[in-house]
């Protein structure tokens, strides 16, 4: 007779069977999906880049009316400009040539979501980025500096990206939003204190 | 599914090798890889013995730690800076810094010695059923490289923090190498590249234990299942189911490895964890077993750790060194503790394969052996002085007759009848 | 186990051990009492005498508890205080303590951090290494990791063994650590003792006998502000506090271990049920 090792047996422990090996994978699942976490987690930026990438306070009582200093959060410019109130007048009146007047499509926080994209009149708060590809805007704050009809604002060097002095992008750039705005507040007028807000640290 | 034969009686079909007829993307990669042949060969057609025991356990769990270690490995090396200047340091951010290093880290310390007990139990299990015995004296030397290479892997690992202990370690280890003649002294300078254990040696070090071992062992352990595919599994019975066909043409005693013994490996691979989940989560130093107390404080070339020992699974040969008064027959009797087991398959003369029916002077050898193993690995992590070191030459010489008095005590012993088929009770 | 004559066997045992058990009580509270009143006599005698202590120094355990937060709160003030004058903990972040000490920050700024220091800083020691080197013979070590390296059982005797010895430069020496280069910085709070050593004889290596100072006791010779129970507590907490910084993880190691190991379990016992189910099949 041959007896061999292995004799499959009916019906009922089939569907035991199933049900049995579909709950161990499942919870096998389980169990890969939860180890994945510290794996996955732990290419997060780490504490020592969380510490450099503290807050950053500046004295913006040193900025001059008029210019534009340069701070550094999270390894990148931030553009810091004292608008005077001529520079403030220039944010207007070239709505139509921009391509996104009401920041509708650009990153910046709620306060920031305004004409002059900041908290206050007087003090603008930039991402010194380029949102086409990355480089960093130079400065044309002078009407007329570019061409004429030129209001004011940053000139990107790369591909030829212009900003206004609300940092809102030109029609006819290949930049497609305005400069981004960094979460920033002010513990009392004269610091400025960037990447953290109401909402917290960043 | 009942399947029967035509003769009514039930077939060995096991679940799940119905023949599938191949369709779509299925057919489309098996017409470029052989996959569905690999699957019907090595798994579901890979008849092993129906009756392995607890001891056969180990080899799946050395693959499992294997991925483990490769996994945390790889996941530490993208946060350690290697370097003397910066490996302790680096170490010290893994554990604080980075979101989960330090369960990273714990999972690479704690899988570096499970890695050794379960392959020390896997080894034994051949000595106790003579799984190194002819045709699998090849699996049995292809597993010794993998055995080298894992303590070459281990000791270069364990220099990588440039703790006190990992420098000490690495001292002594490294010296060793200075007691062969004539090329002795070159050979340790250019093994460390400077004068002393230093930056030179660690990134070596760190080169070979990330890339070219890990890489050495894969392929090794790769050739080690191909043989054991070639000649089929041992069992604790020692005979050979291969002799024993059905008129299939297939082991009477044979049973598909898918699903098999996947699923039972599959427990061996919950409980290993459970166990290994509880060392590392609520003792991960084991006292300073795993993670030695010296390794804590950084190397210092000009202060040695008071006890200088190495990790727990070198003690055994740590002791068998230090028991010889002589420095050069010492690392020489190291070398032999160490190969001697390259010629098991030779030495082991006795008629049949298997502990079970071996006499008692092969069962005393071994009894003795295995207390010898315990107690020089128990001394190794001792000073050398005293009544240690007496016993530490008593145990050396135990140790060393297992071996080189097995031709005699395996012909001289008197055996038992071996079954015709294996013992197998169901479970 | 289910006969009478075993039923009736246990009985008599338990009677037996309890008949037994009253003997022993009875004998083992007179002899307590006679201890304790010889003791007494003892004490009152001796109530002039140089309070003795310490014989057992070697057997002290620190019994750390790194969840005891309020302790670990008091030993990150005690380290603050008396122990970052020269010691440093460099792989800590001041905002890590923080965090993990519930340290509100306007607390930590003025209480603890150093001035001019930032909140994501390194614990450092102001002292210059080189100088220490000169004045103490080595650097005072950094003791973020001495807790692992050298264990808490290790430090809480270190903190407390402490002696007068004026044939030394600090003008103490230590028994868990002889020859250190510390000064006895708590001795303000701690008090000096003097430790009492008496002459034994021992083998020496080479077979011939030699003298050799064993340590018998201490003897208290000046209090400090600090009673010997709040000075203990003091230790205890500041070795408490070493601990957690030697693994600042071992809190969330210790839960996240629980859910893990009962994940583990479950999950073994679904693949024992699959196995049993599958080797029905095997005969």
């Amino acid at each position: 007779m041959a007896d061999h090792a292995v004799v499959a047996d009916d019906e009922v422990d089939l569907s035991r069977r199933k049900f049995l090996t579909s709950a161990t994978i499942a919870t096998g699942a389980v169990g890969v999906a939860f180890t994945a976490v510290p794996f996955i987690e732990s290419w997060s930026p780490s504490e020592s880049a969380r510490a450099q990438g503290a807050p950053v306070e500046l004295d913006i009582s040193k900025v001059d009316p008029g210019q534009m200093t340069v701070a550094v959060w999270r390894k990148t410019p931030i553009y810091v400009v004292r608008r005077t109130p001529e520079m403030v007048a220039q944010v207007s009146g070239h709505d139509p040539q921009l391509k996104d007047p009401k920041s509708d499509d650009s990153d910046q926080p709620p306060y920031a979501k305004n004409t002059l994209r900041s908290r206050t009149e007087e003090y603008l708060v930039l991402i010194g980025v380029c949102t086409h590809l990355g480089c960093l805007p130079k400065q044309r704050f002078a009407q007329g500096e570019l061409y004429p009809s030129w209001p004011g604002g940053f000139f990107c060097p790369c591909h030829g990206s212009r900003f206004d002095l609300a940092g809102r992008v030109f029609d006819g750039s290949p930049a497609s939003t305005n400069l981004r705005v960094p979460p920033y507040s002010y513990p009392n007028p004269r610091t400025l204190r960037v990447g953290e807000d109401e909402k917290g640290v960043a | 599914m009942a399947m029967k034969t035509a003769s009514g009686a039930p077939a060995a079909m096991p679940a799940g090798t119905t023949p599938q007829a191949r369709t779509g993307f299925w057919a489309w990669l098996n017409k470029r890889l052989p996959v569905e042949e690999f699957i019907t060969t090595q798994m579901t057609g890979y008849l092993a013995p129906k009756n392995f025991n607890i001891w056969y356990f180990f080899g799946s769990l050395a693959l499992a730690v294997l991925v483990l270690q490769l996994l945390s490995g790889i996941y530490l090396t993208m946060f350690y800076k290697v370097g003397e200047a910066s490996s302790f340091d680096s170490v010290e951010y893994i554990m604080r810094e980075v979101d989960y290093g330090w369960l990273i880290r714990y999972l690479h310390s704690t899988g570096a010695s499970a890695f050794f007990i379960v392959v020390y139990l896997h080894m034994y299990r051949a000595l106790l059923y003579g799984s190194y015995r002819a045709p699998r004296e090849l699996l049995w030397l292809i597993g010794m490289a993998v055995y080298l290479a894992l303590m070459a892997e281990a000791f270069m690992g364990y220099v990588l923090p440039w703790g006190n202990m990992s420098f000490w370690g690495a001292q002594v280890i490294v010296n060793l190498f200075g007691t062969i003649p004539a090329i002795g002294p070159g050979l340790v300078e250019w093994i460390r590249g400077d004068y002393a254990i230093a930056d030179a040696t660690v990134n070596r070090f760190f080169a070979m234990h990330v890339a070219l071992l890990p890489i050495a062992l894969l392929l090794l352990v790769v050739l080690h299942l191909a043989a054991l595919h070639e000649v089929g599994s041992n069992n604790p019975d020692g005979i050979e189911i291969k002799e024993k066909l059905g008129p299939d043409g297939k082991p009477l005693d044979g049973i598909p490895f898918h699903p098999y013994y996947t699923v039972k490996d599959l427990v061996g691979v919950g409980v290993f964890f459970v166990l290994f989940a509880i060392v590392v989560f609520f003792v991960p130093t084991l006292g300073g077993l795993f993670l030695e107390s010296p390794n804590f404080e950084p190397a210092n070339p000009l202060s040695t750790p008071e006890h200088i020992a190495p990790a727990w699974y070198f003690t055994p040969y740590y002791a068998i060194l230090r028991a010889v008064p002589n420095q050069r027959l010492g690392a020489l009797l190291l070398l032999l503790a160490v190969m001697l087991f390259l010629f098991l398959p030779w030495l082991d003369r006795s008629p049949v394969k298997s502990m079970r029916y071996k006499g008692w002077l092969s069962r005393t050898a071994l009894a003795l052996f295995t207390v010898a193993v315990l107690v020089l690995g128990y001394l190794g992590l001792q000073p050398a002085t005293g009544l240690y070191v007496v016993l530490a030459r008593i145990f050396a010489v135990v140790y060393f007759a297992y071996f080189l008095l097995m031709p005699i005590y395996t012909r001289l012993d008197p055996v038992k009848p071996v079954p015709e088929r294996v013992t197998y009770h169901a479970h | 186990m289910r006969t009478d004559s075993g039923g009736r066997r246990r009985r008599d045992a338990w009677a037996a051990a309890r008949c037994g058990c009253s003997l022993l009580a009875t004998a083992l509270v007179a002899l307590v009492l006679t201890q304790a009143t010889a003791r007494a006599a003892e004490e009152a005698a001796g109530a002039n005498e140089p309070k003795k202590f310490g014989a057992d120094w070697q057997s002290w355990h620190a019994n750390t508890n790194v969840t005891d937060m309020p302790s670990v709160q008091r030993g990150a003030r005690n380290f603050a205080s008396y122990c970052l004058g020269c010691h440093g903990l460099k792989y800590e972040r001041w905002s890590r303590l923080a965090s993990d000490l519930a340290i509100p920050t306007d607390l930590l700024q003025k209480e603890l951090l150093p001035p001019g220091d930032k909140a994501t800083d390194y614990i450092l020691t102001t002292m210059p290494s080189k100088d220490a080197e000169v004045w103490f013979g080595k650097a005072p070590p950094d003791l973020t990791l001495m807790a692992r390296a050298r264990g808490t059982n290790y430090l809480y005797q270190y903190l407390k063994t402490f002696y007068a010895d004026p044939s030394r430069q600090t003008g103490v020496d230590n028994l868990r650590f002889p020859s250190t280069a510390m000064p006895d910085v708590l001795s303000e709070l701690s008090g000096v003792k003097r430790a009492v050593f008496h002459d034994v004889m021992v083998k020496g290596e080479g077979g011939q006998f030699m003298h050799q100072q064993v340590f018998d006791h201490f003897e208290s010779l000046a209090p400090g502000r600090l009673s010997d129970s709040e000075y203990d507590g003091f230790v205890r907490d500041t070795v408490n506090f070493l601990d957690y910084v030697g693994e600042p993880a071992q809190a969330e190691r210790r839960a996240l271990g629980v859910w893990v190991v009962l994940f583990l379990l479950v999950f073994t016992w679904l693949a024992w049920l699959v196995k049993r189910e599958y080797w029905k099949d095997v005969h």
